[in-house]
């Protein structure tokens, strides 16, 4: 799960992690009014004005402006508020500003870049920092591996004051911002724990000619496994930023996310639904979504899988691909059989089902009287998909 | 032969009572597992429907010490989950293989780090996988077992109905398995692909071998160059996600393209120049693997 930029800071906030000052703003009245309230709090005319999207990439689309002045600060929230918003992460329709965060402008001596994530092969959290702050991370990661620094986190006792010394010393961090960056590291790593954390990035975290570390950015995002422990997270949530057929699916604990090609997919498990996807691309189609049913699911949960995928305008066919073990395939045959009774059926179906209670749930879908594609295996179902999907492209 | 499961296992289920450790264990012991005990704490001496012969405890302690078990299948509830898995390594187990989904990382980070320190010797698989599957001899998970087939092809898979669909595709072809591991598809895991290689390549009834491995991470390409270090039996290998989208998490927690890594079109690459047959699409698992049994 992913917040904004300003609910981050909050939570750094709670966790004592410097953040700059600042205050968001739901509407271009509060953005405006908040401008000469952070001037007044930072002591200086300098304000930075933050669209606030999940995507990155924010400030090469014009989403961050600095403003010297409060003119250039209303301008700025003008300009800002209710643009759409196109970076490299959110595709060439952007994504419509609909929250700024107005924050003070710091006299910045230096910015560096800082994550925090799971390092698999480890099993550990790793901290990870560069000098070369602002810049593209996975640049730098691919052309100067040696200038990411790493220190992981031991479960046991958790981040050592010895790994911040360490740290600093290979940043060039010297005498009192050594020892900021010192409790700004253990602070962000507690946070990172209790928090459940699956992804923490600071770019900038930046050192001030005053003598402070900060961070400039903060993108959060969270374990989903972990999030029935954080009601206080999960209200964090913004369903404008979230695919609305992706919230419905959660509702029925389906696993859906949105794609832009034709060919509706159901599947169960997670494995096969990107395999199905593979294969239908194979063969020239294009998957309109990743769906995974699950392992148990019921005619109900079945029922509201095909729901959500026929609400997809752009599916032109869907292709049914079941592997049957603890899901029978009785259950995804008569799931199907009630969805297509209640919304209808307006474009081709392809079923291809295998594993327990087949034939059964074969026999019930021939005498739906529903016009069904049957395929006898993977491959034949989703060349059959592509053709009944107009074909390959 | 086999490895990890067979005719010496005994096993216990750990959430034995609940609605899944119960549908599932009446299918193991249908399959023919020997499951010698049921723990659920507060349910001791209960009897599980269907499961009336299994012997039900409170602890593992005394599934161990009363029913003689030596390996364990968890079923328990997410938030659960790790308590059971450090309760089986207390009690003894040197098997622990964990069903449940969704168990939060930082739980399992903290299992591992207790695991590799305390309990060195313990072997666990999962969480979040199918389980593990000598056909004809032992089914400890949730897969189908009427699919398998005994014989010699080592399956180790991140994946579970894409596991079925291979098992499925060999059995077709008349190659029956030695052992299926499903090793699972959360980030933090027990078995890797590596390690389970290792297994096979050591065990003389496996006479080839099938990995499935999916985007994110790099466990596929650190097999691959240990495939091409150590083993000589012949592998043929899918990778799943090859049309999935960077950032978006596949169904798995693990199966993500994140900064830039974990794309299958790298682990493809890997595994091709390890001389790993790879199959093109999932249909051509099986076929892809009769092929490099040929040569």
């Amino acid at each position: 799960m992913k917040i904004h930029e300003y609910q981050g800071k909050e939570l750094f906030r709670k966790y004592g992690v410097p953040v700059p000052q600042g205050i968001a703003a739901m509407s271009v009245e509060e953005a405006l009014a908040a401008i000469p309230k952070v001037q007044a709090e930072s002591g200086s005319e300098v304000v930075v004005v933050k669209a606030q999207i999940h995507a990155g990439g924010r400030g090469k689309g014009g989403g961050v402006k600095v403003a010297k002045t409060r003119a250039d600060a209303e301008a700025a929230v003008h300009k800002i508020f209710g643009m759409q918003l196109v970076t490299p992460q959110t595709g060439p329709e952007g994504k419509k500003v609909q929250r700024v965060l107005v924050e003070q402008g710091l006299p910045i001596e230096h910015e560096y870049y800082l994550g925090m994530l799971l390092d698999r092969a480890s099993g550990r959290v790793t901290v990870m920092a560069s000098a070369e702050g602002g810049m593209d991370i996975e640049e730098v990661a691919a052309s100067h591996p040696e200038k990411i620094f790493k220190e992981s986190v031991n479960p046991a006792i958790g981040w050592q004051d010895y790994q911040s010394r360490l740290l600093a010393k290979k940043l060039g961090i010297t005498g009192k911002l050594a020892g900021e960056l010192g409790k700004f590291l253990r602070a962000l790593t507690r946070a990172y724990d209790e928090l459940d954390c699956s992804l923490l990035e600071i770019n900038p975290l930046v050192t001030t000619k005053d003598g402070r570390v900060l961070a400039l950015d903060a993108k959060v995002n969270f374990d989903d496994n972990a999030m029935y422990r954080h009601p206080e997270v999960e209200a964090l949530r913004d369903p404008s930023e979230e695919d609305p057929q992706e919230i419905e699916a959660k509702k029925y604990d389906l696993s859906y996310i949105a794609l832009e090609g034709t060919i509706g997919c159901m599947v169960n498990g997670a494995g096969l639904a990107m395999s199905t996807m593979d294969i239908i691309k194979f063969y020239g189609g294009m998957p309109a979504n990743f769906l995974d049913v699950g392992g148990g699911a019921t005619a109900e949960k079945v029922t509201a899988a095909f729901k959500i995928i026929t609400s997809d305008p752009a599916v032109k066919a869907i292709f049914v691909n079941i592997f049957g073990g603890i899901m029978k395939c009785d259950t995804i045959a008569s799931g199907v059989i009630t969805a297509c009774k209640e919304v209808g059926l307006r474009v081709p179906l392809v079923v291809r089902l295998e594993g327990t209670n087949v034939e059964l749930g074969k026999k019930m879908l021939a005498e739906s009287g529903l016009n069904i594609i049957a395929a006898s295996d993977m491959a034949d179902g989703a060349q059959k998909a592509v053709a009944a999907a107009g074909g390959s492209k | 032969m086999s490895v990890l499961v067979g005719k010496h296992t005994r096993l216990v289920v750990q959430g034995m009572s609940g609605a899944a450790g119960a549908f599932h264990a009446r299918q193991m012991v249908e399959y023919g597992t020997n499951v010698v005990a049921g723990v659920t704490p507060g349910k001791g001496g209960a009897k599980v429907e269907g499961l009336e012969q299994v012997p039900m405890f409170d602890t593992v302690d005394e599934a161990v010490q009363k029913a003689g078990a030596n390996a364990t299948v968890i079923y328990v509830p997410p938030p659960f989950a790790a308590d059971a898995i450090l309760e089986a390594a207390a009690a003894g187990m040197k098997l622990i293989i964990t069903i449940t989904e969704g168990i939060p990382a930082r739980d399992m980070i903290r299992v591992k780090n207790v695991l590799s320190n305390d309990y060195p010797d313990v072997v666990t698989v999962g969480p979040n996988c199918p389980g593990v599957i000598t056909p004809g001899e032992c089914k400890v998970g949730i897969m189908p077992g009427y699919i398998h087939k005994p014989g010699k092809i080592g399956v180790v898979s991140r994946s579970g109905t894409l596991t079925y669909e291979v098992v499925h595709q060999l059995s077709a072809l008349g190659l029956g398995q030695s052992t299926a591991i499903g090793i699972g598809g959360d980030p933090v895991k027990g078995l890797d692909h590596i390690e389970c290689l290792k297994l096979f390549a050591e065990d003389p009834g496996t006479e080839a071998i099938f990995m499935i491995g999916e985007i994110g991470g790099d466990s596929e390409e650190r097999a691959a160059r240990f495939v091409k270090e150590n083993i000589k039996k012949p592998v043929a290998a899918f990778i799943a996600g090859q049309t999935a989208p960077p950032g978006k998490r596949m169904g798995h927690a693990g199966a993500i393209i994140s900064g830039g890594k974990g794309a299958a079109s790298d682990k493809i690459a890997a595994l091709q120049d390890a001389g790993i047959a790879v199959a093109a699409t999932p249909a051509e698992m099986g076929t892809t693997l009769a092929k490099v049994l040929k040569k």
